[in-house]
């Protein structure tokens, strides 16, 4: 919200520079998003008088001036017509600055020297609708040798306030005064509301029945011999530095009531409220209303409207309507001033997609006793611009009165709860210069008044006063009390040491969002009736690409590496902890944490496998396998495994089925892995017991042979390790061969043996025995051939 | 014989002397101590001498061994280094090309920062809580003291799953669910996802991280809040980090406080970081309003509490000058390589 400076030094007396009182108000409780200081860009601008004129020799358009700047007189060309000798103008001098960065220096225009430029209203940034063009030129009165910014009043500024949503009172230049007064301890200065009535009176000419409890009040004045036409000129520049646009008297006086007072008001043209009354009730569902912009609206039950004995002539708190509006042969008004319900006005507004100064103060729920003061000021302005008469009397229709407020704290409380130590009487003018009463001493009967609906608990009067006696006074201290003691859960263990085996096998943390297109299941090949297409969705969406919640992280980490492969990255080797989200027929779903692990480069399938044996390894779960998988359509199906931990499956790995890849345009093999981590840590073993270095040395034995190369390796080393029974320590393979020289349909494997025995050095002869049995069993089972 | 034997000596000697390996030095023991070497051959033409002379002879002979063999140990030894030195010179290498390391990965640049913050907080006896990101309505708004229709539901834009559920736009939920589950003294922080409806930009997206904090017990006062946070601050940012604490409206505490740090780009002098203020905002908190503590179904007149929230898109944006919030869940390796 807008606040001009010098407005808000009308109603106390502030004597500070812009940016610390700017600076003050942030730190009370009133932020400032930003301070526009008017001539800030100026610098080296004068007043001068133009004391001589004459033609350049060289060009017809350029015209050479002498100007008295005071202290000495200087020449000046400029392409401008508009002036006169005995004219006085802002003169940039030679070194100055303008809006816009523009830096004004001596030169010469067509070889005549020039030592600074005659300024118009456009170059002094300061040009409104009214504005000539040409050179400013200043009242004949206007001392010379002056700066431009003290002449044009352009010393202040405008402050841009961020009104936080509870301090609807702030909502005003009034209101900000007020927080201004009790921030530097000042007077805030009453406003001027008297006026005079004549004999005729409102209820002569109008009746007002409110029939929905959505207004709170509705009060009435009526103007009588209005003369429409413009407001004078120290309210248009205040109404435009808010950004309003002046429209006439009558309306701007509405207007400038709302910036001062905070309570939004508006004007009908009395000759057109039929039935000679106004009716507040909620509108017809689709009743048709032309707003003053010009729009036709749709209107609904939900939404209240002002009407007359026929027809809305506006909506409640949101705009006025066409039909009622101010013309230039107005001659009688109608001043509403009322309060309607803040929610209803905001959702109202939200509907119509219509959202103005007035609503958007009513939807902070406005104090109803703002009125009495709002519609008086209003008649004060409009006798004082000699805009109309007040007729005598007023409407006002206010069943529930508000009424102030009252509630107790302690002192002691105060200061035991905000960790402070203030002094009783302190605490009281604090709270006296934001205008509520305080009696008693060790505990405060405190008075709030009606536009301080914020205020209702004794933690509330802790921040008044801690925020006006300054936050940055409260001291910093350590929670004492009882220790305690932070602990990771072993969830919260399981995870990190999860990412750090991730982070050590290469692989690099991936984030995607938890929300993704519905169309993702085709594109990984699911099948149309796959539980996974069960999922939660999103009733508003940004997009149908952002609609469901994810039941699987395959996709997200297929885009990344699509992402990747596109930009030409050569290899992306990525993992993601990611929650999915499974319907559970409850009110909430179910949420897993699943590790998804993608890759491609110079990886295979082994790779992939060896980053899942590694976390198998550091997380202590011996008792895990891989099952061959040919049925998951998502993937490869020569190329995939399932895990078993446990005898439960947590999980797939393998090489993505082409199509997916194709689908992805990921044009090299991929490799994805999804792991279910609450299955992974079910499994793991924290706990790890030492076992006794061997005593004896362990004898090796190699194996080399050819056997179906569908056998697998597996399957060979079960054999090898039951036949080598409790003399056989481990079996590595440690060559594949398939090509010249070995049989279509075989493959040669070498596995390299180790034995040893816990009691003893054992002999090459015990060790024969047992190899030779392990070769025999091969034989049999597989038909292997020895090499 | 004597004379020979001195010849010997003095021959064996220059020869050593001049032996230039271990090699020659060899075939120079050979030569005069081996068996077919000169001074055996004086040995064994010993048994033609007078018993006198014998013992002087052969003690002589054998001095000479000695003194043979001594030369030819320090001479071996010299030439040993000498070969030593020559290995090692020709054994030199290029050591400015590059390591044989293994590929590692790295942490998500979010997950390096939150790690960071939660052992901050972990050393100041704060727990890790969590709670679910599909959230029912009253978690997320009604025990916040965010009724429905309460403008605040404006402010933070809301995916609805249902009527009642919601993506949390918010940790604070955890406040309330941590109370539900434990006593007092609680003191918590909660990390985790949130959403709003915001269409992604440079600076917006729909899905972010925040943290909460909570610390409930008896005698919790403002300067505890501002003194955690300004410990925390201190720690993450530097201990030269200024901090100000600002009043705020949020409707889950009372008072409340935004704090702003000192620019670190600036050292608050005003910079384009902190667009000029010198200041930047980083987070919200205040003291836990009573209505939240009792939805949590604890006494305000016994116990008061604290809590705070902050982005963590935005200071990981801040510490490492990231300029594109849409970066991070792009996940370009060369991106996540830099961190």
């Amino acid at each position: 919200m807008k606040v001009p400076y010098k407005w808000l030094c009308e109603y106390v007396n502030l004597d500070k520079n812009i940016n610390e009182v700017a600076d003050a108000l942030t730190i009370s409780g009133s932020k400032v998003e930003e301070v526009i200081e008017f001539g800030k860009e100026i610098d080296k601008v004068v007043t001068g008088k133009i004391i001589k004129t004459e033609k350049h020799p060289d060009a017809d358009k350029l015209t050479i001036c002498k100007v008295d700047v005071k202290d000495e007189v200087i020449q000046i060309v400029t392409g401008a017509s508009n002036i006169k000798e005995g004219d006085i103008v802002p003169v940039a001098l030679h070194g100055s600055s303008l809006p816009g960065g523009v830096k004004i220096k001596r030169g010469k225009l067509r070889g005549v020297e020039s030592n600074g430029m005659l300024c118009s209203e456009v170059e002094l940034g300061i040009a409104n609708e009214n504005s000539v063009h040409g050179i400013m030129i200043l009242k004949e009165d206007t001392p010379i040798g002056e700066d431009i910014k003290k002449i044009l009043g352009l010393e202040g500024g405008i402050i841009d306030f961020e009104i936080t949503s509870n301090r609807a009172d702030c909502f005003s230049v009034y209101g900000i005064a007020r927080e201004a007064a009790a921030t530097f301890d000042k007077e805030l200065k009453k406003i001027e509301t008297s006026f005079n009535e004549t004999d005729e009176s409102i209820n002569d000419y109008l009746s007002v029945e409110v029939k929905s409890s959505l207004c709170r009040r509705y009060a009435a004045r009526m103007i009588k011999d209005v003369k429409i036409g413009p407001s004078p000129e120290w309210m248009q520049e205040k109404l435009r530095q808010c950004d309003i646009r002046p429209i006439n008297n009558i309306v701007d006086i509405t207007n400038y009531v709302m910036l001062e007072l905070g309570q939004p008001m508006h004007a009908f043209d009395y000759r057109y409220i039929k039935g000679k009354k106004i009716i507040v009730r909620t509108a017809q569902d689709d009743e048709k209303f032309k707003t003053l912009d010009g729009v036709e609206r749709n209107l609904n039950s939900s939404m209240l409207v002002i009407a007359d004995g026929e027809r809305p002539i506006g909506i409640a708190g949101v705009m006025g309507g066409e039909n009622s509006e101010i013309k230039e042969d107005t001659t009688e008004v109608i001043f509403e001033c009322a309060n309607f319900d803040g929610t209803n006005v905001r959702l109202t507004s939200k509907k119509l997609g219509l959202r103005t100064d007035a609503s958007s103060k009513f939807e902070k729920d406005i104090d109803p006793n703002l009125i009495d003061i709002a519609l008086n000021r209003a008649c004060h302005l409009v006798e004082l611009l000699g805009a109309g008469k007040v007729a005598k009397g007023v409407i006002d229709i206010y069943e529930n009165k508000v009424v102030p407020y009252t509630l107790e704290v302690s002192p002691q409380w105060i200061n035991n709860f905000l960790g402070v130590n203030i002094q009783k009487e302190r605490m009281k003018k604090i709270l006296e210069n934001l205008e509520m009463k305080v009696k008693g001493d060790d505990v405060f009967k405190i008075e709030v008044p009606t536009f301080r609906q914020d205020v209702k608990i004794k933690e509330d009067v802790a921040e008044e006063i801690i925020r006006i006696y300054g936050y940055d006074k409260i001291p910093v201290k350590k929670i004492l009390g009882e220790t305690v003691e932070a602990q990771w859960t072993l969830e919260q263990m399981l995870i990190k040491k999860v990412k750090n085996v991730m982070v050590f096998c290469g692989l690099y943390e991936a984030m995607t969002y938890s929300f993704t297109s519905p169309k993702v299941f085709s594109l990984i090949n699911l099948p149309e009736n796959h539980e996974l297409r069960n999922t939660v969705n999103i009733l508003n969406p940004l997009g149908e690409d952002f609609s469901i919640m994810k039941t699987t992280g395959i996709p997200s980490i297929l885009e990344c590496l699509g992402r990747n492969y596109k930009r030409d990255n050569k290899e992306a080797k990525l993992f993601e902890i990611t929650k999915v989200y499974i319907p559970s027929g409850n009110n909430l779903p179910n949420e897993y944490d699943k590790l998804i692990i993608g890759m491609y480069g110079k990886v295979d399938f082994f790779d992939l496998k060896g980053v899942i044996e590694n976390l198998l390894n550091i997380l202590g779960i011996d008792k895990a396998e891989f099952e061959r998988e040919e049925n998951n359509s998502i993937f490869h199906p020569g190329r995939t495994a399932n895990l078993i931990v446990r005898k439960k499956n947590a999980g797939v790995l393998g090489e993505i089925h082409p199509d997916v890849a194709e689908n992805y345009e990921i044009e090299d093999r991929a490799y994805i892995a999804e792991i279910d981590l609450k299955t992974l840590f079910e499994a793991a073993k924290n706990e790890k017991r030492y076992k006794p270095l061997p005593k004896f040395p362990a004898i090796s034995r190699d194996i080399a042979m050819l056997v179906d190369e569908n056998i697998s390796v597996s399957e060979l080393e079960k054999v090898i390790l039951r036949e080598g029974k409790e003399l056989i320590e481990s079996v590595k393979l440690f060559d594949v061969y398939k090509g010249k020289q070995i049989p279509e349909g075989l493959r040669s494997l070498a596995f390299s043996l180790t034995f040893r025995a816990e009691d003893r050095t054992l002999k090459d002869e015990e060790v024969n025995k047992v190899h030779e049995s392990i070769i025999l069993k091969l034989k049999e089972k597989f038909n292997a051939q020895l090499r | 014989m004597k004379q020979q034997l001195e010849n010997i000596k003095a021959e064996a000697i220059e020869e050593i002397r001049k032996a230039k390996d271990s090699l020659k030095l060899d075939e120079v023991r050979v030569k005069f101590l081996g068996k077919k070497g000169a001074l055996t051959g004086i040995l064994r033409s010993m048994g033609g001498l007078s018993p006198e002379e014998r013992p002087i002879i052969g003690k002589l002979a054998n001095e000479i061994r000695e003194d043979i063999e001594c030369a030819l140990e320090e001479a071996l030894k010299q030439v040993k280094e000498k070969e030593k030195m020559a290995r090692l010179s020709l054994e030199s290498i290029d050591i400015t090309m590059p390591g044989r390391n293994r590929d590692i990965g790295n942490l998500h640049p979010i997950t390096k920062v939150l790690d960071e913050i939660k052992e901050i907080f972990f050393g100041m006896g704060f727990s890790i809580a969590e709670g679910p990101e599909v959230e029912l309505d009253y978690y997320n708004f009604e025990a916040l003291n965010i009724p429905k229709n309460h403008p605040a539901r404006d402010e933070q834009d809301t995916f609805y799953i249902s009527d009642s559920v919601v993506l949390r736009t918010q940790t604070s939920p955890v406040q309330i669910r941590t109370m539900e589950k434990i006593k007092p003294p609680i003191r918590i922080i909660a990390p985790g996802r949130v959403y709003r409806s915001d269409a992604v930009d440079a600076t917006h997206s729909p899905t972010f991280h925040q943290i909460e904090g909570l610390v409930v017990d008896k005698g919790i006062t403002m300067a505890n809040l501002y003194g955690t946070l300004d410990t925390f601050a201190k720690k993450f940012f530097g201990e030269k980090t200024r901090t100000r604490f600002r009043p705020h409206h949020f409707p889950f505490t009372e008072p409340s406080a935004e704090m702003d740090i000192s620019c670190h780009v600036c050292d608050g002098k005003g910079c384009r970081v902190c667009k000029g203020s010198g200041w930047i905002e980083i987070l919200g908190s205040g003291m836990v309003h009573p209505d939240v503590l009792r939805k949590g179904r604890i006494d305000p007149e016994v116990y008061s509490g604290f809590a705070f929230g902050l982005g963590l898109e935005r200071i990981v944006m801040k510490k490492f000058e990231i300029d594109d919030i849409r970066l991070f869940y792009e996940n370009d390796v060369r991106f996540l390589k830099q961190f």
